[in-house]
């Protein structure tokens, strides 16, 4: 068992290309540490440069207080799920899964009964004999997830594991392996996109843009106070609304401390459709555009009237105008209706003008 | 979606094979069927008498041992040939096949050889190794090699073997590394976390995953070794000295037109055809069932 640190990572490419800018990272033992972020943001560089196949041009990778930056991958002691799963195509389940044992000189009855007990707790048993191609996708990650566990190794690494099944298979597998991972208390690094999956897995989020992290910590608490407008967008489905705040407003509204324009996130579960406006709170008029009704809850994706807005808004992350509300599935206003919509004071999130700084009213 | 075309014309469909057809019965199965005619005739040296024989001809074959050893030499020679041009062509390929500052210009250069016609490649090696031309002949003998495969018949096969497996290279390089590249990266790399060393991960993936590849080319390199080297072996030795170079492409090529017994090289074409057939049987059988992984 260990801890994984990541002292001021960096990965530059011979182009000069700087994929990772100084990563600080700290995992501690037994803690699910999930890297998310959109593609090309370096979370499986930064993921592969852990499991030592990618090269580390800057700072100090630590696995159980050993710096593994020149270690071979196979000395580091971690066991790594592909995307793909990389499953050895001509080899049997059995012999993908005892592979990594036998190279490593393992006596055949040990191999046998770790084989055996993986592929039990797994429910693989009635595979063990059958090649990749002849199992379907979930038998594969489930195949994968067993050659990483036969292994008993310090630290998992999950490169995107769940992106080739299909989205109900996907909240089963996500599932099981929070589990798996809570019953083994190995220390974890999952990569992935979906911010959902990130939410639901980590014990420890860290959210990742353009080879840089915008914020590390506990997801609802990054749920609650994110850190930057990145993540105010990134983290949450539907995003964050977001629209730009004139200083008059903050001051004179918000109490913001800010003396310049600066950025209002409001998420769409935050606001009720309501007459009146809280103290201290905002309140939208808006033309409702469109409506999706997913049973439990329905969106409301309207515009904003230009005469009745109370805080000024340029183009955030939302087509411009555009404000999306969460409202009860048992509502659903008809389309081209005006209704008003407010927030209370505590859900407001404020950002400075560039939206790399929140702002604490 | 409708697979077959549907013609309004009954007589548009062979219209449209026929020039096809014609090709291949002018130029492929009249003169096979010539060949198995000319397999059971036999002609007097002037060629103005012709007898039918039946199978005298093969008869007279089998009972030759010239034959036989000629027919050992082809499948020593396509051996030799086969295990030499495909392990280099897998080591080039392997190496190539890193990531590498260049790498197309290695993999471009890698491919030139098989451009090169067989009689080219003959005299290319000739003027490297020829005993009183060659340039490398002079560093063998400088090193104490009695060097003369004009005289010396196992030097002369050694030469050929050499010749053609260079040429086969470039062609299962190819094959390789078009091999290896369509195995997915992170199956090496999940190799390497699994504790295996290149060695031990190129006997136990890569070589496995290749299987087919390499059956496939297997196949090919024989039929090459059998059939196109005939080129190189005309160019460098003409079947010398004595008939220590003579394969049985070679001996249909002598005993027909040079030695004019067109009887016989006829029943020797007819036995290569058979040969070639059963090759090209194994090849469909095989490498579409058997050797998968």
């Amino acid at each position: 068992m260990a801890n994984v640190t990541l002292r001021n990572v960096r990965k530059t490419y011979t182009g000069g290309f700087e994929a990772i800018k100084g990563v600080n990272v700290d995992v501690a033992d037994g803690q699910f540490c999930v890297l998310v972020g959109p593609s090309g943001c370096g979370k499986s560089t930064l993921l592969r440069m852990v499991a030592g196949l990618e090269t580390v041009t800057g700072g100090e990778i630590d696995i159980g207080g050993r710096v593994v930056n020149e270690i071979e991958p196979a000395d580091r002691d971690i066991a790594m799920v592909f995307q793909n799963y990389a499953l050895y195509p001509h080899m049997t389940v059995y012999n993908n899964m005892a592979y990594g044992l036998r190279n490593r000189g393992m006596k055949e009855a040990e191999v046998k009964s770790r084989v055996e007990e993986a592929a039990r707790v797994l429910e693989l048993t009635p595979m063990l004999e059958r090649k990749p191609r002849q199992l379907s996708g979930g038998q594969r990650q489930r195949v994968a997830m067993g050659r990483a566990i036969v292994r008993q190794p310090k630290v998992f690494l999950f490169d995107e594991p769940l992106s080739n099944l299909d989205a109900k298979l996907r909240i089963s597998m996500r599932v099981e392996i929070r589990k798996l991972q809570r019953r083994l208390n190995v220390t974890s690094i999952y990569v992935t996109h979906d911010q959902l999956e990130a939410m639901t897995l980590a014990d420890i989020l860290v959210v990742m843009n353009g080879g840089q992290v915008e914020q590390v910590g506990n997801p609802l608490a990054i749920y609650e106070k994110p850190a930057t407008t990145f993540v105010a967008s990134f983290i949450g489905a539907p995003p964050m609304n977001l629209m730009s705040a004139r200083t008059e407003d903050i001051t004179s509204q918000l109490g913001g401390s800010a003396g310049e324009a600066g950025i209002l996130g409001i998420r769409p579960e935050d606001f009720v459709i309501t007459d009146q406006t809280p103290s201290g709170g905002v309140a939208l008029g808006l033309t409702v555009e469109a409506i999706e009704r997913v049973g439990a809850e329905t969106f409301v994706y309207g515009s904003r009237a230009q005469d009745e807005q109370r805080v000024a808004a340029t183009p955030g992350e939302l087509p411009p105008g555009e404000v999306i509300v969460r409202i009860p599935g048992t509502q659903a206003p008809a389309v081209g209706a005006r209704i008003r919509v407010a927030a209370v004071r505590q859900k407001l999130h404020l950002f400075s003008g560039d939206g790399r700084t929140r702002i604490e009213a | 979606m409708q697979k077959q075309a549907i013609f309004q014309s009954k007589l548009l469909p062979y219209a449209l094979v026929a020039p096809q057809l014609a090709i291949v019965l002018i130029f492929f199965y009249w003169p096979a069927l010539q060949a198995v005619i000319q397999s059971f005739l036999l002609q007097d040296a002037f060629g103005l008498s012709t007898t039918f024989v039946w199978f005298d001809n093969y008869v007279e074959l089998f009972r030759d041992p010239a034959y036989f050893a000629s027919i050992l030499r082809t499948f020593f020679f396509s051996f030799a040939i086969a295990v030499l041009s495909l392990s280099f062509a897998l080591l080039l390929a392997v190496m190539a096949d890193k990531p590498l500052r260049g790498v197309m210009l290695y993999r471009t250069l890698l491919i030139w050889p098989y451009a090169v016609a067989p009689p080219v490649v003959g005299v290319l090696w000739i003027f490297m190794l020829h005993p009183s031309l060659g340039v490398l002949a002079r560093y063998l003998r400088a090193l104490g090699i009695d060097w003369n495969p004009l005289l010396d018949g196992d030097q002369a096969a050694a030469l050929i073997i050499l010749a053609a497996a260079w040429k086969q290279i470039s062609y299962n390089f190819l094959f390789f590394l078009a091999g290896l590249q369509a195995i997915p990266k992170s199956v090496f790399e999940a190799a390497a976390i699994d504790g295996a060393r290149p060695m031990r991960r190129f006997w136990t993936v890569t070589f496995p995953l290749l299987s087919p590849t390499i059956f496939f080319l297997l196949v090919v390199n024989i039929v090459y070794a059998f059939f196109d080297t005939f080129g190189i072996i005309d160019t460098m030795t003409r079947g010398g000295p004595g008939t220590s170079t003579v394969t049985l492409v070679y001996k249909v090529y002598s005993d027909g037109l040079l030695g004019g017994n067109l009887g016989s090289s006829a029943a020797q074409s007819v036995i290569l055809m058979v040969l070639v057939i059963v090759l090209t049987a194994i090849q469909f059988r095989f490498v579409e069932r058997k050797v998968t992984y």
